[in-house]
């Protein structure tokens, strides 16, 4: 066994390493792993998924503790197509962390990807995609392309989320892909599910953050979906809006914001130009929306918030984020990490927010340094007057921890107060004297650096600090200390004039042993006691620089050749020297002490490139304010029908129009605008279906009544027969009696019915009765009107050859309650040629929304008996924003109920009924004088319906009267020899029953209606409605 | 986003690798361990640490850092919270996370990760859904594995992810259906040396155990929900209806999950349930040192405050202790020089005391300062707000469930006497110095 392993291990490069280090036990192992290769080899082919799955589940372990598996690469990849869902599983594993290593092999496994990306199974497509995806081998990037297409268009949202997964995965392959991958992203970016918001966004911002155009039209809907959306994408979203915000809206802070500073001038000639700040509506919903996810449990979410609200917000709304910033803080320590360095740089710009947070900030004995160091940093930064002394006796206790660095930092946060708040520079400089006879040296040390910055300040009342600090030169040790000190000395030699030489001397002495920081100290110190008391100092001065010539390092050498030529007068020292005195004691400015964390806010709250104060790879510049805000309307979206055809073109869409045309109306004013109207075509809709409602009812109840009375006698096909064939029926075969009921019923119910829905039905004509040049004439008919009818003048000509378009459009489907899906249909009046018993309806589908709609077409049809409906044919694609009209036929039985029946998309269903009105349940039919005659001669009696009527005032004339009539009903006009007399002619569609109308014109106004038709409901409801037309 | 991630142990092994892009090297954990020990302890690790190509954002939990490998800008919360759901599901799945359980289930954890994170960015993330595409090991189920060569890999795929509720698992069925809620708080509390509160809140949590079949719909009410001042949910609960009307309502997910955390602003009004008189003195001569520390209960509202432990972190000059306890136990360790005494309950007739004498360090000078007491507790059926469930109602569902809810307190970091010792020791000089001249920078050094 060991002789066979050792020469594999010596084949390879690689072995041999492992070799060198197979003395090592674990490595040791490793060999006998090795060896076992051969026995996974074996297990992966064997027929058992035990096996398998044993040996994949080794493999697998291999790969987790980072051992290399990769030449197991041809045995695991044949189990791809394994039955075994963890086998399957463990395959895909290893296949993508192998795959880029072994792209020959790899490709083997593509054709079994290929095959699940058509799965039926929504998941087993999505993973197929993952897989594939996750594969980097560029040779199947085409492949990849081409997937992730069809699934960005998959019906399932789960499956869409892993197309925009996929894409930066592809987009890290291939950036060539980029142009192709935006269109992709684009497309996902219209998507309406939570599911694909997130993951899309995150796309977006790896592939092509600086398209910011393509997130106008989708920004409103990002901010409503957003509290829906999952936690981790509620984060990328959250920081893609921040920066798009920046880009879009104005500052909100414009008036007496921080920059005032230096933009006072421009701002006073601003200011009477600007209008005075409006927030967008958008700006606000975005803020709106945001603001319960301070709430979240996550970490992530809630600094983005934060992070959203700073760089957004109003000054007076930030104040909101305190306290959720402040309940992190109890979080895990590496969170607390991250939330303070961002409330360090906050805490510098708006103070006030975490004031009344004060004390949560205070540092306990069991907090990582770290911690500790930020916390203080944000205590330091909150320092004011009113609070200082409560902070300063915080610090006190500080300086006592056992964590040095700690105390190190405290002490410069004492510095920092002291400097930024003067009213306790003098207590905080006494206390840090005090420190200075510390036994820690390390304290005293920092606290001789921080002194000595705050002598700077004011060092003429202090010289016995100065004196104090002297002192200390024989025990500290701390270099930096002991240079602080010196420099002091030097610097106010005039303020200790005694001591000072004497420094020196003890300098001198030391000299040599003394760290260099030190050393050029001395050095200083020095020459700054030779001008000023050169009487006791000349000797040291030029032993120290002597010492100094020789030393080792040679910037000591350098300095001291330098400083000697400058203040020993010499001959040829030049005209520098006589200035020595002045470049040595110039009045230095003091330091100033500033937060690290200041002006870090010009990096995005929260990135990863403000914690490290640096840019990232991949760093999107948060935007400065634009001056002017760009156009509000882009992110109008237009759900707007706009291929809405003729006819009924309402008040309401031209409004809209005009209103986004002009960019002046705010998204909420038209909203409201759109909801009044809507309100109001919902009331409208509500009338209408009431009165179709009562309609019904006694629509339902007159049909119904012969047919119980025939049920008892006539079987049920002998009713089809009859219902038919209405002539049959009328030449007699059936009994007396039933005529006789018939009759009899319809008139009592048309007696009542005049009664009930006169005033109803007045209500209900009014409204479609069409606009003078709305005339419902098609060209058919109008065509055989120009034949038939001559002797017209010009004008009426003119008149019946009115555009046949503008047919009256019914609505079938509102675009609200149909999702984007708008339908419409009107009768349009031509035969309908599959079937000649049933009338054409014309249907005009309008696709609002932004997506496909797929196969559109008809289901479970609800008829009343009789009644029959021939189907559109499918439409299979109907692309965003365009219309379609197709043509269906319905046999309505001479009867004006509703046909109902379902409407479908790929995704939904709609329930949608349409009623004829009974002037569309005939076709003209065409006959002469005399025909006309003899036919109303047999129609006398029972179907003739005569009524009395006052014509309208705009009804007057002939043509009108022709006009309104065939407006009303689909006849044809006969002609007719007397002029005050205007005769038609139409047959029922489902029955051909003759319906014949003359309108006999009296003295006046005055007229004589009389409708002959043996379908006597229908010839009641035609009374009716034309009447309606004459009289108004 | 998340590139790769490496689990290391305290012991520097990287024990477990994972990569979600392509492969790297684990010779950037380098980087990590020159971190580590300039920090020193493990807590004082940078989260965030720079490389030349990479960033490393890390976590340490459960004595394991995990370190995460991060190429472009992301936000850092954004890794660190993902790397807590991560030991979080560890936890979840094997009952503790710790090296010897992920070791032991290296299949399933890879498994794991594989679906939590797709190319870097989280997939799936709650316990309720990943437990129905991988199932958790349990012993019978092992067994039963390895007899019949099934596998823990779920057959169906859930349907959780593509629903409105992702964090519920369809199809939930219970013979007994029982909702169970624990209320439980912490009181964080820094107290000065006569015993007066300088910092004193209240933090609580409502966890929750719910096994419900179907898809209950619940509510739960306060009886006084105007005590809580600050509040983070769970996703399920339905913040809307927080806002009006103060009561939570959510479709719980199945198992345990922590549906609130709340603080509770009280400031110094927070009852403090326990009192301690301690006095701990260092001689100047016979380096030695005294203590004596009583506890005794405070304001507990008749409740029995249980589990105290008082943690004293010494001076690094105490090299050992000799005491004697009237009630439970101490234990002094010369290495960390942390002396836990452990009392147990608190006896109300019989104070618990701890008597004795230190022996300090010849030579070295006695430290100048008492050090501070860290007091650990737990009060069983007591809420110290005073927050109250009113009533729990179920919706959608028609039986009747089991309900309960438990109330417990307990001492978060509760802190006595904020004193604290200076030692002697070494003292890392570069980095001060390093940190002053930083600072310093604009001062005209020259002259």
């Amino acid at each position: 066994l060991h002789s066979a392993s050792q020469s594999e291990l010596i084949t390879s490069t690689e072995s041999c390493f492992r070799h060198l280090h197979s003395l090592l036990p674990d490595d040791f192992l490793n060999i006998i792993t090795l060896d076992l290769h051969d026995d996974l080899k074996e297990m992966l082919d064997s027929n058992k998924d035990s096996l398998k799955l044993e040996a994949m589940k080794r493999i697998v372990a291999m790969i987790a503790r980072g051992k290399n598996a990769s030449d197991l690469f041809p045995a695991v990849v044949k189990n791809v197509a394994c039955k075994n869902i963890e086998v399957k599983k463990l395959v895909y594993v290893y296949l993508v962390r192998y795959a880029e290593e072994q792209q020959d092999l790899a490709l083997l496994s593509i054709s079994t990807f290929q095959r699940g990306l058509k799965d039926p199974n929504q998941l087993i497509r999505a993973s197929a995609l993952r897989v594939l995806s996750s594969i980097r081998v560029t040779i199947i990037v085409p492949i990849m392309m081409l997937a992730i297409k069809e699934a960005a268009s998959d019906m399932s949202p789960y499956v869409r989320k892993t197309a925009a997964h996929a894409i930066p995965k592809l987009y890290s392959l291939d950036p060539e892909q980029k142009d192709q991958l935006i269109e992709v992203i684009e497309k996902l970016l219209a998507d309406k599910t939570t599911l694909v918001a997130g993951s899309v966004v995150m796309a977006f911002e790896e592939v092509c953050p600086e398209r910011i155009d393509l997130i106008h039209k989708n920004y409103r809907k990002l901010c409503n979906l957003l509290i829906d959306v999952e936690e981790w994408g509620q984060v990328v979203i959250i920081n893609m809006l921040t920066r798009y915000a920046r880009t879009q809206f104005l500052n909100p802070n414009i008036n007496g914001g921080e920059k005032a500073f230096y933009e006072k001038k421009a701002e006073a000639a601003a200011l009477a130009k600007r209008k005075p700040y409006v927030m967008d509506p958008d700006h606000r919903l975005l803020l709106r929306n945001t603001k319960p996810l301070l709430q979240s449990r996550n970490a992530a979410v809630v600094m983005a918030v934060a992070q959203l609200y700073f760089h957004l917000a109003p000054k007076a709304e930030v104040g909101v984020i305190a306290k959720a910033l402040v309940r992190l803080m109890r979080s895990h320590s590496e969170v607390q990490y991250v939330v303070l360095q961002n409330v360090a740089t906050m805490t510098i710009k708006r103070r006030g927010m975490f004031e009344p947070y004060l004390k949560s900030f205070y540092i306990r004995s069991t907090d990582p340094t770290q911690i500790k160091i930020l916390k203080l940093e944000v205590l330091t930064n909150l320092a004011n007057e009113t609070n200082i002394s409560t902070i300063l006796r915080e610090f006190q206790t500080y300086i006592k921890s056992m964590d040095k660095d700690f105390v190190a930092a405290t002490i410069q946060a004492i510095g920092r107060c002291a400097t930024n708040i003067g009213e306790v520079r003098d207590t905080c400089l006494n206390g840090l004297v005090q420190l200075l006879s510390n036994r820690d040296e390390l304290v005293v040390a920092e606290s001789v650096v921080v002194i000595k910055k705050l002598l700077q300040m004011q060092p003429e009342q202090h010289s016995d600090i100065i004196k104090h600090m002297a002192k200390l030169t024989d025990n500290i040790q701390v270099p930096m200390a002991r240079a602080s000190i010196l420099w002091l000395i030097g610097e106010y030699c005039e303020h200790v004039p005694k001591i000072a030489p004497d420094v020196l001397r003890k300098m001198a002495k030391t000299f040599t042993n003394e760290e260099d920081i030190v050393k050029l100290q001395i050095i200083n110190l020095a020459a700054k006691l030779y001008l000023t008391n050169s009487k006791q100092t000349k000797l040291l001065t030029q032993y120290v620089l002597n010492l100094a010539k020789y030393d080792q390092n040679y910037d000591i050498r350098d300095r001291a050749r330098f400083i000697r030529q400058l203040i020993v007068p010499t001959d040829k020292s030049g005209a520098l020297s006589k200035y020595a005195k002045k470049l040595f004691l110039a009045l230095k400015p003091a330091p100033v002490l500033e937060s690290p964390f200041k002006d870090r806010d010009h990096f995005q709250l929260g990135s990863l490139s403000h914690l490290l104060n640096a840019k990232a790879g991949g760093y999107q510049e948060l935007p400065d304010w634009p001056e002017s805000a760009p156009d509000p309307s882009v992110r109008n979206v237009e759900v707007k029908d706009s291929v809405r055809a003729g006819g009924t073109v309402t008040l309401r869409g031209r409004a809209l129009g005009l209103s986004e045309e002009s960019g002046s109306g705010s998204e909420s004013e038209e909203s409201e605008e759109e909801s009044e109207s809507e309100e109001e075509e919902e009331e409208e809709e509500d009338e209408e279906e009431e009165r179709a409602k009562k309609k019904k009812k006694v629509d339902k109840s007159k049909p119904k009544k012969p047919e119980s009375a025939e049920s008892d006698q006539s079987s049920g096909e002998e009713q089809k027969r009859i219902r038919k064939g209405g002539k049959d029926r009328r030449s007699g075969t059936e009994s007396e009696s039933e005529d006789e009921s018939e009759s009899e019923s319809s008139e009592s119910e048309s007696e009542s019915e005049e009664e009930s829905e006169s005033d109803t039905d007045i209500k209900k004509k009014k409204k479609p009765t069409p606009s003078p040049q709305v005339t419902p004439v098609n060209s058919f008919l109008s065509n055989s009107l120009v034949t038939d009818l001559e002797g017209l003048s010009l004008t009426d000509t003119v008149l019946t050859i009115a555009p046949s378009s503008s047919v009256r459009l019914y609505e079938l489907l509102h675009r609200i309650t149909g999702e984007g899906l708008a339908v419409e249909y009107c009768f349009s009046r031509q035969p309908f040629s599959p079937d000649p018993h049933m009338v054409a309806v014309q249907i005009q589908f309008t696709n609002n929304t932004t997506s496909e709609a797929k196969s559109l077409h008809i289901e479970e049809p609800k008829l009343q008996s009789g009644m029959r409906i021939k189907e559109f044919p499918e439409i299979e694609v109907l692309p965003a924003g365009e219309s379609v009209n197709v043509v269906m036929g319905i046999d309505f039985c001479d009867s004006t109920q509703a046909a109902n029946f379902q409407l479908c998309t790929h995704i939904r269903k709609f329930f949608v009924s349409i009623q004829p009105p009974v002037g569309e349940l005939m076709t003209p039919a065409f006959l002469t004088e005399n025909e006309f005659k003899k036919e109303q001669g047999q129609l006398m009696g029972m179907n003739e319906i005569s009524e009395k009527l006052t014509l309208g005032e705009k009804c007057q004339s002939e043509h009108v009267i022709v006009e309104r009539v065939t407006s009303t009903a689909n006849l044809s006009r006969v002609p007719c020899g007397s002029d005050k007399e205007s005769r038609f002619a139409g047959k029922t569609v489902s029955s051909g029953s003759l319906v014949l109308v003359t309108v006999t014109r009296k003295d006046g106004a005055g007229a004589l209606l009389t409708v002959n038709c043996e379908k006597m409901v229908i010839g009641t409801m035609l009374v009716k409605d034309i009447l309606q037309a004459l009289t108004q | 986003m998340i590139h790769s991630l490496f689990l290391i142990n305290n012991a520097g092994d990287i024990f477990l690798e994972k990569h979600w892009k392509s492969v790297i090297s684990r010779s950037v954990c380098d980087y990590f361990f020159e971190a580590q020990d300039k920090a020193g302890e493990p807590d004082n690790v940078s989260p965030v640490i720079r490389t030349p190509h990479h960033y490393l954002i890390n976590i340490y939990r459960e004595k394991i850092f995990f370190v995460s490998v991060i190429q472009t800008e992301v936000p850092p919360l954004f890794v660190i919270e993902f790397l807590h759901r991560v030991a979080e599901m560890f936890q979840d799945y094997f009952g503790e996370c710790s090296e010897v359980a992920i070791k032991d289930n290296v299949v399933i954890v890879y498994e794991l990760l594989e679906e939590m994170l797709d190319n870097g960015f989280p997939l799936a993330t709650e316990s309720n859904i990943l437990k129905e595409l991988i199932k958790p090991p349990t012993i019978l189920r092992s067994m039963v594995n390895t007899i019949t060569g099934s596998s823990n890999v779920g057959e169906t795929l859930p349907t959780g992810q593509l629903s409105t509720i992702p964090w519920r698992r369809a199809g939930v069925k219970y013979t007994n259906n029982e909702a169970y809620f624990d209320v439980v708080e912490e009181i964080d509390a820094i107290l000065d040396k006569s015993g007066t509160t300088v910092f004193a809140e209240i933090q609580g949590v409502i966890d929750a155990c719910v096994k419900l079949s179907g898809m209950p719909d619940l509510t739960l009410s306060f009886m006084n929900p105007r005590l809580l001042d600050d509040v983070s949910f769970h996703p399920c609960v339905r913040f809307k209806r927080w806002e009006s009307e103060r009561v939570l309502s959510f479709i719980p997910p199945d198992g345990n999950f922590r549906l609130m955390s709340y603080h509770v602003n009280a400031q110094n009004l927070v009852a403090i349930p326990v009192y301690v008189r301690q006095n701990i003195n260092f001689f100047e001569t016979g380096s030695s040192g005294r203590v004596d520390i009583t506890v005794g209960p405070k304001q507990t509202m008749g409740k029995t405050v249980e589990n105290v432990i008082v943690t004293i972190h010494m001076p690094k000059v105490v090299l050992s202790a000799n005491l004697t306890a009237t009630q439970g136990t101490y234990t002094y360790d010369p290495v960390t020089k942390i002396l836990v005494w452990d009392i147990g309950k608190l006896n109300q007739q019989k104070l618990p005391n701890l008597k004795g004498s230190l022996s300090l360090q010849s030579g070295a000078p006695k430290p100048e300062e008492n050090p501070s007491l860290n007091i650990d507790l737990k009060i069983q059926q007591l809420a110290i707000s005073g927050l109250k469930v009113n009533r729990l109602d179920m919706y959608v569902e028609k039986y009747k469930p089991f309900k309960g809810v438990k109330y417990v307190t307990k001492a978060g970091k509760f802190q006595k006497n904020w004193e604290l010792a200076c030692h002697e020791g070494l003292l890392r000089l570069t980095d001060l110095v390093w940190s002053s001249f930083t600072l310093m920078k604009n001062i005209p050094f020259l002259f």
